[in-house]
C-alpha cells in the first residue's frame, strides 16, 4: 500500500470520472451560471443585513465577505468530492455493490471518498479565491509567509473536519440504509458557516461549535485572514481536525463490521 | 359516472402514495429538519437587532420566520429530480402507455409527503414555542382558510414551473441543474432568508413583477398577520398559475412527440 500506487490509482479515478462528466457540456455551464449566483445571493443577504447597520456580531461587511469567500471555496470542494462520492455509499449499501468495493485490493475509504468527481465544483472554488483576493485588497492585509502557512494549515483543518463530518453521515447508512435525507441536514446545519458565528445568539454559537464544529470550519480561517486569531484556537482546531480524521476512520472500521451485503 | 371514475383514481393515488411515504417517514422527518435555515437567520435578525431598522417588531418577525418555515414546508416541489430518474432509467415509457398523465402521479406523491410531513413540521414548530413563548398566536379561521390556499396555490406554481423543467429531460436528459439554478434565485428572492419588505429599493421597484415574492413571502405575511395586499397577492398567484399550465401542456406535448424509449 504504497504512496505511489495510491497516487498512480487516483490519476486514472480522475480520468474515468472527467471523461463521464464531459460529456454533459452544457450541465457544467449552467453549473457555473448556478455558482456566480448563488455567490451573489448570499452577498445580497449579506449586504440587507448591513444596510442600517455598520457591523454584525463585530464583523465589518468587509470582513463579511472573507467568510462568504472561505465558505465558497470549502462549499466547492464538497461539491467536488465530498457530495458526489460520499452521496455513493447510500448507493452501493442499498443495492449491495459495496461488495465490490470491499473485495478490491485496495483501501475501501480511499476508493469511496476519492472515487469520483465533479469538476463544475472547481469553478467555485476559483470564484472563492477570486472573492478572498479582493477581501485582501479591501481590508489591506500584508502578505507575509507566516500568515499564509497559517491560513493554508487553518483551511487544510477546515477541510478535514468538512470531510469527516460528511463521512460519518454517510457511514450510517450501513445500519440506516436510507440516509439521504442526513446529509440534506448536514447541508442545511453548514450553511450557518456563511456567517460570523458571532452573529448567533449565545446558545446557537455554543452548539456550532460544540457539536457540529461550523465555528471552526470558517469562523477561524476569517480570524486568521484577518491576523486576530489566537494562537491556541488555532491548535485547538488542528486538533479537533486530527480526532475528527482519527474517528471518522475508525468509525468506518467499526461500521464495516455490521455490513450483511444485500441478498445474503 | 365520469366523475366518480375520476374521484377513485384521485383516492387510489393519493393512497397508494400515501403508504408509500410512511415507508420513508423517518426520511421526511430528516427532510422536515433540514428545512430549519429560517429559524437560523431569525437569530441572526433579532440578535443584532436587525429588525428595528425595517420596522417590523421582533414578534412579528418570529412569526413571519416561522410561517415562512411552514409555507417551505408545504410547498417544496422535487418532481424534476424523480422525473429525471425515471427517464433516465426508461421508466417513463410504461407510464406513458397509462391513461393518466405521469405528472398526476407526481403530484399525489407531493400531496401525500405533504401529509406525512405535516406532524414533523408540528413539532418543530412546538418546539419554537418553547424557545419564543411570546410569539405564540392563534391566527383567525378565515386567515388560515386564506393562507392555506395561497400556499397551496404557491406549491402550484413551483410545481408547475419545476414540471416544465422536466419536460426539458426529453431534450437533454440532465434537467435538474436548470433546476438548481432557478433555485438560487427561489431561494434569496422569495422571502426564505430575509423578509421581501426588509430588500433594498433597487430590488422592490420589481421583484413583485416576478413570481418569487409570492412563493413565501405573500403567504407567510398573511398567515402571520404582516401587512400585505391580499387580493393583489392571490391575483398574481392565480395568473402565473394560469400562465405557466398552458406552457406545460405545450411543452409535454411537444416532449412527448420527440421522446425515444430507451433502448429502443
Amino acid at each position: 500500500m504504497s504512496l505511489k500506487k495510491h497516487i498512480k490509482v487516483y490519476k486514472k479515478f480522475l480520468h474515468t470520472s472527467l471523461a463521464s462528466e464531459l460529456e454533459y457540456k452544457t450541465n457544467i455551464l449552467i453549473d457555473l451560471i448556478t455558482a456566480i449566483l448563488s455567490l451573489l445571493g448570499s452577498i445580497f443577504l449579506l449586504s440587507i443585513f448591513f444596510q442600517n447597520n455598520g457591523s454584525i456580531g463585530d464583523w465589518e461587511f468587509g470582513e463579511a465577505l472573507i467568510i462568504q469567500g472561505i465558505y465558497t471555496i470549502l462549499n466547492g470542494i464538497t461539491n467536488t468530492w465530498f457530495n458526489p462520492n460520499l452521496s455513493e455509499i447510500v448507493k452501493h449499501i442499498r443495492e449491495g455493490t459495496l461488495d465490490f468495493v470491499l473485495l478490491k485490493p485496495i483501501d475501501s475509504q480511499f476508493y469511496i471518498s476519492l472515487k469520483k468527481i465533479t469538476p463544475s465544483g472547481i469553478l467555485e472554488i476559483i470564484l472563492g479565491f477570486c472573492l478572498l483576493i479582493y477581501c485582501i485588497k479591501i481590508n489591506q492585509i500584508n502578505l507575509n509567509l507566516s500568515f499564509l502557512t497559517l491560513f493554508l494549515i487553518t483551511i487544510a483543518c477546515s477541510i478535514c473536519i468538512l470531510y469527516s463530518l460528511w463521512f460519518f453521515i454517510s457511514t450510517t447508512t450501513i445500519w440506516f440504509v436510507k440516509t439521504w435525507n442526513a446529509t440534506e441536514v448536514l447541508r442545511s446545519f453548514l450553511y450557518i458557516g456563511r456567517f460570523p458565528l458571532n452573529s448567533f445568539s449565545f446558545s446557537l454559537r455554543i452548539f456550532f461549535s460544540v457539536f457540529i464544529p461550523i465555528a471552526f470550519i470558517t469562523t477561524i480561517p476569517s480570524e486568521v485572514f484577518l491576523g486576530f486569531s489566537q494562537l491556541w484556537k488555532i491548535l485547538l482546531e488542528v486538533i479537533v481536525a486530527m480526532v475528527f480524521l482519527f474517528s471518522s476512520r475508525k468509525f468506518w472500521l467499526f461500521a464495516l463490521k455490521f455490513y450483511s451485503s444485500a441478498s445474503s | 359516472m365520469i366523475f366518480s371514475l375520476i374521484n377513485r383514481k384521485i383516492y387510489t393515488l393519493l393512497k397508494v402514495q400515501y403508504s408509500n411515504m410512511m415507508e420513508y417517514r423517518v426520511e421526511i422527518a430528516l427532510w422536515a429538519i433540514s428545512g430549519i435555515i429560517p429559524f437560523f437567520m431569525l437569530n441572526i435578525w433579532t440578535n443584532n437587532n436587525l429588525n428595528s431598522s425595517i420596522n417590523i417588531s421582533a414578534i412579528m418577525l418570529s412569526r413571519y420566520f416561522l410561517c415562512a418555515f411552514f409555507v417551505r414546508q408545504f410547498s417544496v416541489v422535487w418532481v424534476v429530480f424523480s422525473f429525471e430518474e425515471d427517464s433516465l432509467m426508461g421508466k417513463v415509457s410504461p407510464y406513458l402507455i397509462q391513461p393518466l398523465n405521469p405528472f398526476f402521479r407526481y403530484f399525489a406523491q407531493h400531496l401525500a409527503e405533504q401529509i406525512t410531513r405535516f406532524p414533523f413540521a408540528l413539532i418543530i414548530a412546538f418546539f419554537f414555542f418553547i424557545f419564543n413563548p411570546e410569539s405564540i398566536w392563534i391566527p383567525s379561521l378565515g386567515v388560515l382558510f386564506l393562507s392555506i390556499i395561497s400556499t397551496f396555490l404557491s406549491f402550484l406554481i413551483q410545481f408547475l414551473i419545476q414540471s416544465i423543467v422536466a419536460c426539458l429531460c426529453f431534450w437533454t436528459e440532465k434537467a435538474s441543474s436548470i433546476e438548481r439554478l432557478l433555485f438560487i434565485p427561489t431561494l434569496f428572492l422569495s422571502g426564505l432568508l430575509a423578509p421581501v419588505a426588509s430588500f433594498p429599493e433597487y430590488v422592490k421597484s420589481w421583484i413583485y413583477f416576478t413570481p418569487f415574492p409570492y412563493l413565501i413571502d405573500f403567504p407567510a405575511n398573511l398567515l402571520s398577520g404582516n401587512p400585505t395586499n391580499v387580493s393583489l397577492g392571490f391575483t398574481i398567484q392565480i395568473l402565473w398559475v394560469l400562465l405557466l399550465f398552458p406552457v406545460f401542456k405545450k411543452i409535454w406535448s411537444a416532449g412527448t412527440k420527440k421522446f425515444t424509449a430507451m433502448g429502443s
